[in-house]
């Protein structure tokens, strides 16, 4: 387990620098979001995700992820990169003219991993549900995941599909919330209040965990646990705690990173605090 | 070819055509899944619904996550039919079919009941004539706006080889059946009668009024070229350029707003390619509101008089 732990904090330093060089490159994006999300994702793709190997789309007989809050493209785009899905050289177009890195994820463009464009949010979550009756339909046993934003959960489309998904047992889907507190506009609570999230799941009728969105122990045991309890007539959401920013210093916790890049100076202090431990793009 | 093929012996729905088209694609096509909001009734899918069970997928009243639930059956290879009013079906899930369909280029068939003001007597608030103008302003979509119950049944059966977002849109109430489904292909014209005069092209229900209309126009010597245009896009921009190069007049009829609707397709062509002379029957600005179809569409200027005096203004 250490040596595992120790494999992904290494990857996930990595993907920290290629989300600041990505915005700082373009002096555009989302570094926060991003940021609190890297161990969830880095944990995701390299130990928990079954993938086909050769990377085909079509989404038959392995795990698929759909990312709902599609402004933490950075955070993606580097996870999908260092799994072997495109180039790493490719980051460096994150948001240019003509790249396949669009501000927020698109299919149009054609970049492998991304099956549907996310960035209007509360969008998602649907998504995945589909996904998850296909493989029903498919006599597919893989499992699909979805992360939505926590200030996404103030779109409506997200209880319906909430609605929805406890109706018709859709049991084979493991939703995980990022649940960093905040949004541009400030802390959920000064926004809109998202109150008793584990009570509003669980009315809904889906079965509800709770996570450490940075101790890999932590990441690796509560999906496994929410894995064994799939297939079992209940959706599964994963309340996951986060730091949006996080392994930044100067970017933890706070809604100011949302949507902002940092300047040159701010560039080389994030990036003397996160090892390259894979080599840049 | 003229238009004495185009006669009416009986009166169907364009929705029990599109029901007729779901029950002949759960036989043929097993990727076929249907979606519907609580309105499995009006969209006359229950066949498909009892022979394939496990093939649909009832998302109650919440037409957002419906076009969501599209979408991800979508990515794993399905072939979803997500279907509702028209109104619900567009408006109301306008960026959900904008993101997760349209831009995402997903093989979703948006099904659409009940549009226009021949919905009748549930009013201006489920009578949409604006669905067309939002469906054919997203790239890559296509749009369709089948006259009768056999054309609408043979798109229904047609969309689903199709690879790509698709808006097909009907309607609710009983209408004369006057086209054969062999005639139909996605995005090809069908040139009823062939004249010299003037161009007729029409759409949807009002199709039927623009053939009453070509059948008085030609008992008084006029000659009439009469299009069907079904798919109003892709346009089949080369059908309608031939024959107002020969005619140099047109008019439109649909049953839609004049802002954003077929007519103005059409006016845009021409004015890029030949300007002609043109008027268009369509609702100028309006709302609906509850009544008979047929007196809505005489209120609101759709009426077969009215395609007569649109043709005599141009002529």
């Amino acid at each position: 387990m250490s040596e595992l732990i120790s494999k992904l904090k290494g990857i996930a330093s990595q993907v920290r620098r290629d989300i600041i060089r990505q915005v700082a490159n373009v002096n555009s994006g989302h570094p926060g979001g991003s940021l609190g999300c890297t161990d969830f994702l880095t944990a995701l793709y390299f130990h928990i995700m079954d993938h086909d190997p050769s990377f085909n789309m079509k989404a038959h007989n392995e795990d698929v992820f759909f990312l709902s809050n599609g402004h933490i493209s950075p955070v993606w785009y580097s996870i999908l990169a260092r799994s072997g899905y495109f180039p790493v050289e490719e980051l460096s177009t994150f948001r240019l003219l003509d790249s396949r890195l669009q501000g927020h994820p698109a299919t149009h463009e054609g970049l492998p991993g991304i099956r549907v464009a996310s960035g209007s949010l509360g969008q998602g979550l649907s998504v995945a549900i589909g996904a998850a009756l296909a493989k029903k339909l498919n006599k597919d046993t893989k499992t699909v995941y979805a992360l939505t934003g926590d200030g996404e959960l103030q779109e409506g489309q997200i209880w319906e599909a909430a609605m929805f998904a406890a109706h018709h047992k859709v049991d084979n889907l493991i939703v995980t919330v990022d649940w960093n507190g905040q949004q541009i506009d400030g802390p959920n609570d000064e926004v809109i209040g998202l109150g008793d999230l584990e009570a509003k799941w669980s009315s809904f009728g889906w079965l509800v965990m709770h996570m450490d969105g940075h101790d890999y122990e932590n990441i690796i045991s509560t999906i496994e646990s929410a894995k064994e309890n799939s297939n079992q007539g209940k959706p599964i959401v994963i309340l996951m705690k986060t730091e949006m920013g996080k392994g930044v210093d100067f970017m933890e916790g706070t809604h100011k990173w949302h949507g902002k890049a940092p300047n040159a100076e701010q560039t080389e202090i994030a990036l003397s605090q996160l090892e390259e431990t894979l080599g840049d793009f | 070819m003229g238009i004495e093929k185009y006669t009416s012996t009986e009166k169907k729905s364009t929705r029990d055509g599109f029901g007729a088209g779901m029950r002949e694609l759960g036989r043929s096509n097993p990727d076929v899944v249907a979606l519907c909001a609580d309105l499995v009734g009006s969209l006359k899918i229950q066949t498909f619904i009892d022979e394939n069970p496990e093939r649909f997928v009832q998302v109650g009243i919440a037409e957002a996550n419906m076009m969501g639930i599209a979408a991800g059956l979508a990515t794993a290879g399905k072939v979803p039919f997500a279907t509702t009013f028209a109104n619900f079906a567009t408006g109301r899930v306008y960026d959900q079919i904008r993101q997760s369909i349209a831009y995402s280029h997903k093989n979703v068939k948006i099904c659409a009941s009940h549009a226009g003001l021949t919905l009748g007597e549930d009013g201006a608030t489920h009578q949409i004539l604006e669905d067309l103008g939002m469906m054919k302003m997203l790239p890559g979509m296509t749009v369709i706006n089948p006259a009768d119950y056999n054309q609408t049944k043979a798109a229904t059966i047609a969309i689903a080889d199709h690879h790509g977002p698709v808006y097909l849109r009907f309607g609710r109430p009983s209408w004369p059946v006057f086209m054969s489904e062999s005639e139909f292909q996605i995005g090809k014209a069908i040139v009823m009668n062939e004249g010299s005069d003037i161009t007729v092209i029409a759409t949807g229900h009002l199709l039927w009024h623009a053939v009453e209309a070509t059948k008085e126009l030609l008992s008084k010597g006029i000659s009439v070229d009469l299009i069907n245009i079904h798919t109003i896009k892709p346009l089949d921009e080369e059908a309608i350029l031939k024959s107002v190069s020969k005619t140099g007049k047109c008019v439109v009829a649909e049953e839609h707003q004049r802002n954003g609707g077929l007519g103005e397709s059409v006016a845009g062509l021409l004015a890029r390619n030949n300007p002609a002379p043109m008027a268009m029957v369509a609702v100028n600005d309006s709302f609906g509101e509850s009544g008979k179809p047929d007196q809505l569409l005489n209120k609101y200027g759709l009426g077969i008089s009215d395609v007569l005096e649109a043709c005599e203004k141009v002529l």
